[in-house]
């Protein structure tokens, strides 16, 4: 029979799979060079759309900041003897420095942990079935629309030795504080910090709680866990990303109220609201670089310590919750 | 007793025995108290909650509130409430010496004359309002425009070396202005752009803020989604135009309006690099207003503040929504 005759001398099926196998290899061969060759591309594409960016960053911010550093390490502009450790050693002793460094470290310990708490409070209260809920909303994002003049102005109105706070104080028979030249100065700060920014932070936060998957709160609730579990076991667990980049964006405003404390007080405000960024704008208005380029320095180096500190925390806290 | 347990009891709270002996209609009866005492209860809790926000926004609400309504009314009586003398220290601060200064919320006499001044007597104002405008809206856009393209790099293949320049943009972000303005200054002046916008427009266009929102929102995006894209033979520009732009519309719109208030109230940056007032914005001009014309800061101030809400309103539901996953990225 023809079929027979021309039957072609069986391979065994373990030719046949070695065959597959090695066919497999050079098709994967084959694919990976190809996908090789197009991701090079695209990395080499995907650094075209940063270059720009990175440009002008390196122009107006990190020249910039090479400058504050050598600025750092030498005795005097016109000079330029190297000193290394020098002006650091000088800073650091200058008792207006420890007092800048301290008040900016109390604000900024104080200020920021507030306001992350303050607001996930708000944002959950608003999460619970209330009426008027976006109102509410744009109600507390509203400070962010005041421009920074007039807060200041109605800030001094209210705290002022006469002022508003004052009156209401002397109602429940207490006596007047001069709120903004006294120990009080940096509460009234870390007030108004809080009313600019609470907004913000809750929108953060509500936008967080939303996207907590349902079912694993519903599952928690018949599971009969108290309210406060599901807070602590899932809410905190899914909001951590979320308190991060909310701890960093508080940072990052705690450092902008110089401007509203610069504008109600000027130069040399009273003790407890000197911050760092007085003291580089003052060293800054007497010409005196190196003093100004070292504290900056400083002030970088501790920022560093704190993001590192805060990248690792979240890396530990929130690695099992994806997304 | 026999008993006959009914449900767990929520939040393991206490178990419910009761008897099989308990009528049909006791037991209705009973069920339907209790959830009539969970609703007031409930009902309490919520207007309680409400009453709490309440006093919350009427706190936020104040300065806003004030500003606006005080800028109606006319000078004398703004001097009356807020003191007779608004002098100024030789620090450049601003000290009320007034006996008593009283805050007002509603004007006893409406009156326009705040705002007649600051439009048609000084015509000085709406220069520094548009400058204030010039300033910022280039800023706005090219930062958006410049923070897309670094921000579409940051998210595709992402490697060793990317993560670390992402981080120096972290930090270089949460760096105060004070520390780089000296040096800010000097390379200005290198690059003699020096009391000219564009020693504004340029750092303004460069800065890492946006790089760091866009970046963080982006890389939410699933990678499927792009590398779908690429096998359908889509390149990095199509990828860039048709998936990622549209997908971080919310997002663009919520950073907008973030870059938009925080520089439509800079101060110091002009102050420093803009030595000739008549470039200056009105933010500037705004802060330096002093004796004497406290009422038309009022009146000033209310109408800065009118392209912010406006900016506000048209995209607080963007900011809600764009900023929806930025909180849940992973860097």
């Amino acid at each position: 029979m023809r079929f027979l005759k021309g039957k072609k001398p069986q391979k065994s099926l373990y030719e046949l799979q070695e065959e597959a196998t090695e066919q497999n290899k050079t098709l994967k061969k084959s694919r990976r060079a190809g996908s090789n060759r197009r991701d090079r591309r695209g990395k080499r594409i995907s650094v075209l759309y940063l270059l720009p960016s990175i440009l002008g960053v390196l122009l107006f911010f990190v020249l910039p900041f090479l400058i504050v550093i050598y600025y750092s390490v030498i005795d005097n502009p016109i000079n330029g003897e190297f000193v290394l450790f020098d002006n650091f050693v000088m800073v650091f002793n200058n008792a207006a420095f420890k007092q800048a460094a301290k008040n900016t470290l109390m604000f900024s310990a104080t200020a920021v942990p507030l306001a992350v708490v303050l607001s996930m409070l708000l944002a959950m209260m608003l999460e619970s079935k209330i009426p008027f809920k976006s109102q509410f909303r744009t109600f507390f994002l509203s400070p962010m629309m005041v421009p920074i003049a007039s807060v200041v102005l109605i800030w001094q109105v209210l705290f002022h030795y006469n002022g508003m706070m004052n009156e209401i104080i002397g109602w429940f028979g207490k006596d007047k504080v001069d709120w903004l030249n006294s120990a009080y100065a940096q509460v009234v700060i870390v007030v108004l910090f809080l009313w600019k920014n609470l907004g913000y932070n809750m929108i953060l936060f509500m936008a967080a709680l939303s996207s907590i998957p349902k079912d694993i709160l519903e599952v928690a609730v018949l599971e009969s866990a108290s309210p406060f579990q599901i807070f602590w076991h899932i809410k905190l667990r899914y909001m951590s990303s979320t308190i991060l980049f909310v701890t960093i964006m508080s940072l990052i405003n705690s450092f902008k109220v110089f401007r509203e404390i610069y504008l109600l007080k000027g130069d040399y405000p009273y003790d407890t609201m000197y911050m760092l960024q007085h003291f580089m704008n003052n060293t800054f208005g007497k010409l005196d670089y190196q003093k100004m380029s070292a504290a900056a320095i400083m002030m970088a180096v501790v920022m560093v310590v704190i993001i590192g500190i805060l990248f690792i925390t979240e890396n530990y806290f929130g690695k099992d919750v994806e997304g | 007793m026999m008993g006959k347990r009914i449900g767990t009891g929520r939040n393991g709270k206490k178990r419910q025995f009761i008897d099989l002996v308990m009528s049909e209609d006791r037991w209705n009866k009973q069920v339907k108290r209790k959830k009539k005492l969970r609703d007031t209860r409930k009902i309490v809790k919520v207007s309680l909650v409400t009453l709490f926000a309440a006093c919350f926004a009427v706190l936020f609400l104040m300065p806003i509130v004030l500003t606006i309504t005080n800028s109606f009314m006319s000078a004398s009586e703004i001097s009356a409430n807020y003191g007779q003398v608004f002098a100024t220290t030789d620090t450049g601060g601003k000290v009320y010496i007034s006996e008593r200064v009283n805050l007002k919320f509603i004007p006893d006499l409406v009156s326009f004359s705040q705002y007649i001044t600051v439009l048609f007597k000084s015509p000085e104002y709406l220069l520094k309002f548009w400058n204030s405008v010039i300033l910022v809206v280039p800023i706005v856009g090219f930062q958006l425009l410049v923070a897309m393209g670094a921000s579409f790099g940051f998210t595709r293949y992402r490697g060793r070396i990317k993560e670390m320049i992402f981080f120096v943009y972290i930090i270089l972000m949460l760096m105060p202005y004070q520390v780089t303005l000296v040096p800010n200054y000097l390379v200005s002046d290198w690059l003699h752009i020096l009391d000219t916008n564009w020693a504004i427009w340029l750092p303004g266009v460069f800065s890492p803020f946006a790089v760091f929102l866009l970046t963080k929102y982006m890389r939410r995006i699933p990678v499927s989604v792009m590398e779908a894209a690429q096998i359908d033979g889509a390149g990095e520009w199509q990828i860039f135009q048709k998936i990622c732009m549209p997908l971080c519309k919310g997002a663009m719109c919520s950073v907008a309006i973030l870059i938009f208030i925080d520089y439509w109230n800079m101060v110091e940056q002009p102050l420093i690099l803009l030595s000739d007032p008549e470039k200056h914005p009105l933010s500037v001009f705004l802060s330096k207003i002093n004796a004497g014309e406290i009422g038309l800061a009022f009146a000033v101030a209310t109408i800065y503040m009118v392209p912010p809400i406006l900016v506000f309103l048209y995209g607080e539901d963007y900011l809600v929504e764009g900023i929806t996953y930025q909180g849940g990225i992973k860097g």
